[in-house]
């Protein structure tokens, strides 16, 4: 479904991304793993089209899509959520959503009718799946971290992506949503079909989550595969598990 | 349990909605009296806040509802007042084509200046609006042929009807209530909601899917369009058109109208309007530094009541009826 090959980003001489590689296939949980400063973030940026590639490409159900601009990937059935919570602060939660889901209608450019008659029903449905019902009318400024970041993801769900982006969705939460948001996870990919790329520095949560691993490092794909063949790795070990075993240890 | 507390907010909620609704309704009405009970002077001078309410709410739409820095807004109104104005003076084209060429061609230059400045955000934004505001000023300013320069134009032939002060009273008060009807629905359709979406998170917005760059231009030509409707009300009322009308302190004025009723307020620009409208002709009267007070209530209002009078209003209302749902929202 998604195709990454050789991407290349170039930062004023510093290759945040050297020559990253990655193949999703339709349905899967797949993640990016890699310690902090491997280019994740920027790896969905350029995917996304928040950057700009120097090099490489991008292809999303065999369409190129590399250096697209965002609301254009959006509209092909890409959707993000950002690992710093974005989301529309003095809007109340229900509109947030409500604004995803016109704008996937193709409703965003209507000029006349009113807006809070509109898509109410399919609106109530996301919210109350991701457990926000009590907070529909809240501003979402007034929301806490984690009902934030819980927002952040319906409002990338709420347009009803094939493919979804999870930048660090659990980076600041505590166990408890964490957990929550690693069963939405699962529900999402298993009732919804959606396909989903996760990036997360929580490597036990990471196998026990995806389907598929690709790791990160220093800009580069290191290996791809399946959890088991990544634990397994040596090269993998060596860049990338072994120094956490040794740290835990 | 939950949900009836919930249906019962919502209910009080609606009871409300429909007793401020018949409030409103009521203000409205006693603005149709005015011709018959005030003095040609108090009539007139409502007459023009109410093209300068219109003039400030069109701003409060892209600047409140778009979060868009227009600081040059006075160039639609003025490009609008001079269009009409060039059109009834030097041509024998129909009055009607040139009532309705001031707000087009308003929003035709508010697409030129617009289009170059949604490719940037926040100030640099605000900083160009001047900057190509200031060059439309300095055209009009210097086109002695076409604009009668620095002299303006006067005495522009309007038809007969519009010379009695209750016929022209009219004119500006409905025009002003249509526009602010459309304005209204504007913000409550779902181009509204995603503007105010765009406005408090860009990127987001980019995120599902919008083409916020071209939402913006569509809303900063819209705002054009009704300011260049203020502009023609202005040029029916007066007569003339000088060019301090686009000068970048008509801006700021208009800005500060914004300001002191409250930005993101549906009402709180015409508040404006009128206090400042108000207030600089009593001010008038005693001295002639208009500004310098204009620079006191600036700064009292930024130190102060940064929300505005309505802002403000509005924030105790809540905080009076639903203690609780303070933080809920409502206006925005």
């Amino acid at each position: 479904m998604l195709q990454v090959e050789k991407l290349v980003k170039n930062f004023d001489g510093f290759q945040a991304v050297a020559d990253a590689n990655l193949q999703v296939d339709q349905g899967q949980i797949a993640a990016v793993i890699g310690p902090n400063g491997a280019g994740k973030s920027t790896l969905f940026n350029l995917i996304t089209g928040h950057l700009t590639a120097s090099s490489g490409q991008i292809t999303f159900k065999g369409q190129p899509i590399t250096n697209l601009p965002p609301h254009q990937i959006c509209r092909l059935g890409v959707s993000r959520s950002f690992q710093l919570i974005n989301i529309f602060n003095r809007l109340t939660v229900f509109e947030n959503i409500q604004a995803a889901v016109l704008a996937e209608r193709g409703k965003s450019g209507m000029m006349f009718g009113f807006a809070a008659k509109m898509v109410v029903e399919e609106t109530r449905q996301i919210i109350k799946q991701f457990g926000l019902t009590r907070f529909a009318d809240t501003v979402c400024s007034n929301l806490s971290y984690g009902d934030q970041k819980v927002l952040e993801i319906a409002i990338s769900f709420a347009c009803r992506p094939e493919l979804l982006l999870l930048d660090e969705p659990t980076a600041g939460m505590s166990p408890e949503e964490t957990q929550k948001i690693v069963e939405l996870v699962k529900t999402l990919s298993r009732e919804h079909g959606v396909t989903i790329l996760i990036t997360e520095h929580d490597v036990d949560l990471v196998f026990d989550l995806a389907q598929k691993i690709m790791v990160l490092h220093q800009g580069r794909t290191l290996a791809q595969g399946l959890p088991e063949e990544i634990r397994q790795n040596k090269q993998v070990q060596e860049a990338y598990l072994g120094e956490l075993n040794h740290a835990r240890a | 349990m939950m949900s009836s507390i919930f249906e019962s907010i919502s209910l009080q909620k609606r009871k409300w909605s429909g007793f401020s609704r018949i409030i409103l309704i009521a203000i409205w009405a006693v603005f149709l009296l005015p011709p018959f009970v005030l003095s040609p002077y108090a009539n007139y001078l409502l007459t023009g806040i109410f093209i300068t309410a219109l003039f400030a709410s069109s701003l409060n739409y892209v600047l409140g509802y778009g979060g868009l820095l227009q600081f040059h807004h006075a160039v639609p109104f003025g490009v609008g007042a001079y269009a009409a104005a060039i059109i009834l003076t030097k041509t024998e084209l129909p009055f009607l084509l040139a009532i309705l060429a001031g707000p087009v061609i308003a929003a035709a230059i508010s697409f030129l200046i617009g289009w170059f400045c949604v490719r940037l955000r926040g100030l640099y934004f605000g900083m160009l609006t001047l900057a190509l505001g200031q060059l439309v000023w300095a055209i009009i300013y210097r086109w002695n042929a076409l604009t009668g320069g620095d002299d303006g134009i006067h005495a522009v032939p309007v038809p007969e009807f519009l010379g009695s002060p209750t016929v022209m009273y009219y004119v500006s008060f409905l025009g002003f209530t249509v526009c602010l009807l459309i304005l209204l629905i504007l913000i409550k359709s779902p181009f509204g909601l995603i503007l105010k979406a765009s406005r408090d998170n860009p990127v987001r917005a980019e995120g599902i899917g919008v083409n916020v760059r071209r939402h913006q231009l569509i809303a900063y030509v819209t705002a054009g369009f009704f300011a260049g409707i203020a502009g023609v009300l202005f040029v029916l009322l007066e007569r003339s058109v000088t060019p301090s009308m686009l000068y970048w302190n008509k801006s700021a004025e208009v800005l500060i109208m914004c300001l002191i009723g409250g930005i993101g307020t549906f009402l709180g620009p015409t508040l404006g309007a009128a206090i400042l409208v108000i207030l600089s002709m009593v001010i008038g009267v005693y001295t002639e530094y208009w500004l310098l007070v204009l620079g006191l209530i600036l700064l009292t209002l930024v130190l102060f009541l940064p929300q505005g009078i309505l802002g403000l209003a509005i924030e105790l209302f809540r905080k009076f009826t639903r203690p609780n749902q303070a933080t809920k929202g409502g206006e925005n």
